[in-house]
This record gives structure tokens, sequence and C-alpha cells, in this order.
């Protein structure tokens, strides 16, 4: 998945590091991505991937370095909804439906052109229990609720911190057919895993972290 | 979907508008708060059962109990709204929503007011409804209820907004219900005693409005102000 | 960073230039506050007059009086301190701000005390709501708070930057609380009675006073340059600077 040269990366990052108790989380990070590609953040337990999407969503304090969105320096405000994060933590309220989530994310975000909470709910596999309070689905359920948020709101950049834990070959499939669905449409994403991912449009970027 | 480079598909609308998303935040919080309502009712019942333990502590003689009333059901709802405070935040930073709520397209500020304006709705709405009930438990006499009424009505939103900045700058520490309780009871000095104040000058019969006024008028500023003291409070908090 | 910082402060914001600046200024400062609190207890204990009213009991505003100016001056260093550390993050700035912290607290308590002591002969009380005083209290919690909320973090850094949101938070209230509870001694007549009986001081009783003032001012000084100091080294502590000067302790 090559993009023309005269292409403005989507993101882009120059000498990118982070400190904690200033010892540095990572080596300083250079990488590019642009938009309908797949890029995989690999290393080492510990080796500061978390750290690395947190930051780029803006969850945590910018370190030292530079990072752009498409060629300009990173406003937050400026990219705000363009960003969609997803991390341990699924970001779901225990106590409400898929439904009543999806909805709660769409009156903050909006949805994508053409899509519906009850659609995007019985394509990602939860027909029959968009309506039942998320701590009584399994845990394979709860991260395909998870997802669909990912489906259903409009934006750029996907952030996704070990989106393979919990999932069942069939889940694991899923998400590489999302992935694959959203770069294909001109969108980007940027995974951390530990086990080996295969995508069928090729090989994606590849950027090694050091801690 | 069209397959362009610049994935222009992906972005077809803006975000929806503020009120549309004041609206989902106070929808959002309200229901979460109704699918446990028996947690509503926890602070009411510790402030009548408090309430229930001063004139065992003090007498049951009526010019006593009438003298104290109005500080007594003050002080016992700020203190029943300082249990609930804690909880403002906590259910969403486990799960992961107040992240997702930081990183959504909407002011942060706004969706943080929006989330004290629900919390004030369920904790300290149902403390005023049985604040009467707790004044009369104390004699308090009758021609006065209406203005402790009021003076609840601006202190407790006062209390909630200053208790909210407070909250989300200890959100995620290992932190005890006492430390909130040593950050927020000095601060909220001024606000019991322009709120005492009134329900005492009623009380003697003297004008009460002026010390009213000035609960009305901090109230606005922290209305302004806590939401966006709030917001960076949590950005503190979650290291952003 | 901002253009009208000094280039001298600029260079002190860095933590071995500050270390050893600290270092020299030190014994200076405590040898000093020694030096001029000797003298003021000596003006105060023993040279100045008999108060006509009061007798001796008054000798205690000596020791009161500035350690309650100390206790509002440290509070106000630490907003400051604070200020700058949240806007600009600066790692000398958060240690001023936390550090102070625990200076400031026995300051006021030390207020409290005293004019608590004081309270007795003069109203035959060990305590009153007047304004001062009951600003004074809140003031004492509100340092409590700071130093508690600090160690509630285990990022020392981000404990600094909440501690000092709080502060920046506490500051505004003072002067809040100090109008109403002056509000609410007017409202409840009974209370009103002046921490100072008398409106001019005499030229005897000034000089000690105002000795004291700088004696703790520079006792100020010292304990939080050792502070800051000890501090630094332990924040910086895998730093070069720091390996250093623990290799020349260890070859002394």
């Amino acid at each position: 998945m090559t993009a023309a040269s005269t292409t403005v990366p989507l993101l882009e990052a120059r000498a990118l590091s982070f400190h904690r108790q200033d010892e540095p989380v990572f080596a300083p990070l250079d990488f590019r991505l642009l938009a309908g590609e797949l890029a995989l953040v690999e290393g080492d337990n510990g080796s500061g991937k978390t750290t690395l999407l947190r930051m780029l969503a803006g969850l945590l304090h910018r370190g030292a370095g530079e990072l752009l969105w498409r060629g300009e320096a990173l406003q937050r405000d400026q990219c705000a909804g363009e960003i969609l994060f997803l991390g341990h933590q699924l970001g779901l309220k225990a106590d409400l439906s898929p439904r009543e989530n999806l909805r709660i994310a769409v009156g903050l975000h909006g949805a994508r052109e053409g899509l519906s909470v009850a659609s995007v709910l019985a394509d990602i596999g939860l027909r029959g229990y968009e309506d039942e309070p998320v701590r009584r689905l399994s845990a394979g359920q709860k991260k395909r609720a998870a997802l669909a948020r990912l489906v259903l709101l409009p934006a750029r950049l996907w952030l996704l911190d070990e989106p393979y834990a919990n999932l069942d070959r069939a889940g694991i499939a899923l998400v590489n057919a999302l992935i694959e669905r959203h770069t294909d449409a001109g969108g980007a994403a940027m995974v951390t895993s530990h086990g080996t991912v295969s995508f069928h449009g090729g090989e994606p970027r590849r950027i090694r972290m050091h801690g | 979907m069209a397959a362009s480079r610049d994935g222009s598909a992906c972005m077809d609308k803006h975000p929806p508008g503020l009120a549309a998303a004041c609206a989902a935040m106070l929808r959002r919080d309200l229901t979460l708060a109704w699918r446990r309502r028996g947690d509503i009712a926890m602070p009411v019942l510790y402030a009548l059962i408090v309430t229930m333990l001063f004139p065992f502590a003090l007498g049951p003689e009526d010019t006593l109990l009438q003298r104290i009333a109005g500080g007594v059901v003050l002080v016992t709802v700020l203190l029943a709204m300082l249990l609930a405070l804690d909880a403002m935040f906590s259910s969403d930073i486990e799960d992961g929503s107040l992240e997702q709520l930081v990183l959504a397209p909407q002011p942060l500020a706004l969706m943080l007011g929006m989330k004290i304006l629900a919390h004030w709705i369920t904790t300290a709405l149902p403390l005023i409804v049985i604040a009467p009930l707790m004044a009369a438990m104390l004699h308090l006499p009758g021609a006065v209820i209406p203005v402790l009424l009021l003076a609840l009505l601006l202190a407790t939103p006062l209390l909630s907004l200053l208790g909210a900045v407070l909250v989300a700058l200890t959100a995620g520490t290992r932190r005890s219900g006492m430390l909130l309780a040593l950050m927020l009871l000095p601060l909220c000095v001024p606000a019991v005693i322009f709120a005492a104040g009134a329900v005492a000058a009623a009380q003697q019969g003297l004008p009460w409005l002026a010390p009213i006024a000035w609960l009305a008028a901090a109230l606005v500023l922290a209305v302004v102000l806590a939401p966006l003291a709030c917001a960076a409070a949590l950005r503190i908090a979650l290291d952003a | 960073m901002a253009n009208w910082i000094p280039l001298w402060l600029h260079k002190l914001g860095s933590p071995p230039t500050f270390y050893r600046f600290a270092g020299t200024l030190q014994p200076w400062a405590t040898t000093l506050a020694l030096l001029l609190g000797a003298i003021a207890l000596y003006g105060g204990l023993v040279l100045a007059p008999a108060d006509y009213q009061q007798g001796d009991a008054y000798r205690i505003i000596f020791i009161h009086v500035p350690s309650a100016w100390m206790s509002m001056f440290i509070y106000a260093v630490m907003g400051v301190a604070a200020f700058i550390a949240l806007v600009w993050r600066i790692k000398l700035a958060e240690v001023v701000a936390m550090e102070s912290a625990p200076i400031g607290a026995a300051f006021t308590f030390i207020t409290l005390v005293t004019g608590s002591l004081w309270g007795k002969p003069m109203w035959g009380t060990w305590w009153t709501w007047d304004a001062r005083l009951t600003s004074e209290l809140v003031l004492l919690f509100l340092y409590l708070g700071v130093i508690g909320l600090y160690h509630a973090f285990e990022d020392r850094r981000q404990g600094a930057r909440a501690a000092a949101f709080l502060a920046i938070i506490g500051i505004i209230n003072v002067p809040i609380v100090h109008f109403s509870v002056n509000w609410w001694n007017t409202l409840h007549q009974g209370s009103t009675v002046n921490v100072f009986g008398q409106s001019k001081i005499s030229g005897a009783m000034l000089w000690p006073l105002l000795t004291m003032t700088l004696a703790t001012k520079f006792y100020y000084i010292a304990s939080l340059f050792r502070r800051a100091r000890t501090d630094l080294l332990a924040l910086e502590s895998g730093k070069d600077w720091v390996r250093r000067i623990a290799e020349d302790e260890a070859g002394r």
C-alpha cells in the first residue's frame, strides 16, 4: 500500500520521545504514516508501545521531539474527532447496553455517513445482544461492542492497543477485516500486538520500539 | 465506499453541535444514576440519621434545637454531599470512558459541566427535598424553611462545582476520602458562613437578602470557572 | 522559554547550578537567621519596655507576628512557584513550591499556638473566632492539603503539578475566607476583639519585631535551600552531576 511520494503524511514523528521520572520510556522515534496505510508497532514488553499510542492520542502530554499532523505541528483541538483510541480499557459503561453506549458516542462524535447504530451492531456480530447491559456480555462480546465504536464514529486515524486481546479466531479475523476496510477507504491505523498479524493488503509498515 | 487516498470519504459530517452533545452527556449520566437508583438513597439516609443524632447528643429542648437547626441541616447536607462526591469520576476512570471523553471533539469543560450538573441533580436535589423534614426534626420555625431551601439551592451547586475540581485533581491516585475532605472543607467555609448566615438572619427577623446575593454571585462565578478548572485538573491528573 | 526571564534566572533553573548556588548561600543564611534571631529576642524580651496595658504578656508578639507574616509570605512564594511550575513545567519551581509547604505549615502552626497562648491572658480564652485567626486556621488546612495531595501521587512530578494547582486554588480562597469571616463576625456581635490592641507601636518594640521578621526570612531561605537541595538529589538521582557528587563524597 504505497502512496505517491508527493502525498503529505497523515501523521509524522521526528525524534519523538517520552520521559517518565526523567527516564526515557522509549528511544527517539521517527516514522511517517500516510492515509490508507497500516502501521504495526512492535517491541518487547515494557518497550513503551502503549505509552506511544497514548501520547499520539493525546492522553499523555507530548514528550520531546516533533509530531506533525498533515504536515503541520499537531494541535489537539484541530484534530480532535479525527483520531480514535482503543486501549486496554474499553471505554464502555457496564450498566448500559451496547446500543446505549453507541448512542452516547454518536451524540458526542457524530456518525459516519450511511451508518446507524443498529446496522453497525448487527454487522459486528452482536445481533440479539444490542440491549443487554455490557456487564453481562462475554469478554469477546465486550470487545466487539468497543470495536463497533470504531466502525460507527467518523475518524481518520485509529490507534489500537492490543486489539486482538480476548478474541477468538473469528474475532481476530473481524478486527483485520475492519482495519482493511478502514484503510481501503483512506483511513490509517496504528496497531500494537504481541502476536503475528497478517493482512491481505500486503506488508504493513513496521515501527520497532526500543525500551 | 470510495477509495480516495486522502480519506475524505470517512469524514463527511462535522461533530454534533454543543447543545446536542450536552444533552447526550446529561442523558448519559442521569441514565447511569437511574440504573443504580438505590445509591441515590444513601446520602439521604445518612443525612437523616446524622440529624437524628443531634437531639440525642444535645437534649430535646426546643429552644436549643431551634437555634442550631439551620446550621446543623447545612453542615449535614455538606457532609452527605462530600461522601457522594468521590463517585463523580471513579466509575468513568475505571472503565476508561473518562479518557474517551477527553478525546471527544467537544469542549471538555462543557462536558464536565454537564457531569457536574447530573451529579448535583442526583445527589443534592434529593437532599434539598428532605431538608424540610430534617429542619422540622430540629424544630426550625416553618417561616424560615423557604430561606433554608433557597440557601441550599445556591450553596449545594457551589459545593458540587468546587468539589468536582478537587475530585478531578485526585483522579487516579490511591486517595482516601479523608484527603478530599481535608482539601474541600476549608474552601467551603465561605459558603457555609453565608448560607447559615442567611438562615440565622431570617430566624431573627432580620434582612437575609445580602448573604443570599453573595452566594448567588459566587455561584455564577463558579459556574463559569469551575468546569474550566475541572478540565485543567483532570488533564493534570491524567498526565496529559 | 520566555525571553523576558533574565539569563541568570534561566541558568539558576538548572538543577546542578541551583545546587551549587544554594549550597554556598545556605550557611550564610543560617548564620544570619540565628544571629538576627538572637538579637531580636534579646531586644524584645529584655530591652523593650513592658506594655502599659498588657504588661509583659505582649512579648509573644515578637514570635507571633513574624510567624504570621511568614505564613502568608511563604504561601505567596509557593503560589508563584506553583504558577511557574504549572505553566512552564520547570522542575526547580516544582521543588521550591513543594518544599516550601511544610515550612509554611510550621510557621502557620506557630502562629496559631502563639496566638492562642497570647489569647489566654488577653481575652481570657484560648481561642477566638476572629477573621485573622480563622483565616490562619484555614491556611493551615490548605498547607496540609497541598502536602497531602503531593504525597498521594506515585509520580512525584505529577504530584507536584496537582498540588501546585491546589495551592493556586487556595490562594484565591484565602482572601475570600477572610472576607466572609469578617462579615460573619459583624453578624454575631460579641466576638469583635482586635488582635492588636494598639494601633501605634513604640520604636523600642518595633525594631525587635522587624529584626525578627528578617531573621525568619533568612531561616526560610536556609531551610528551603537545604530541603530543595536534598529533593533535587533525589529527583535527579540518575543523572551525571549527582553521581559525581556521590563519588566526591565517597572519595572523601
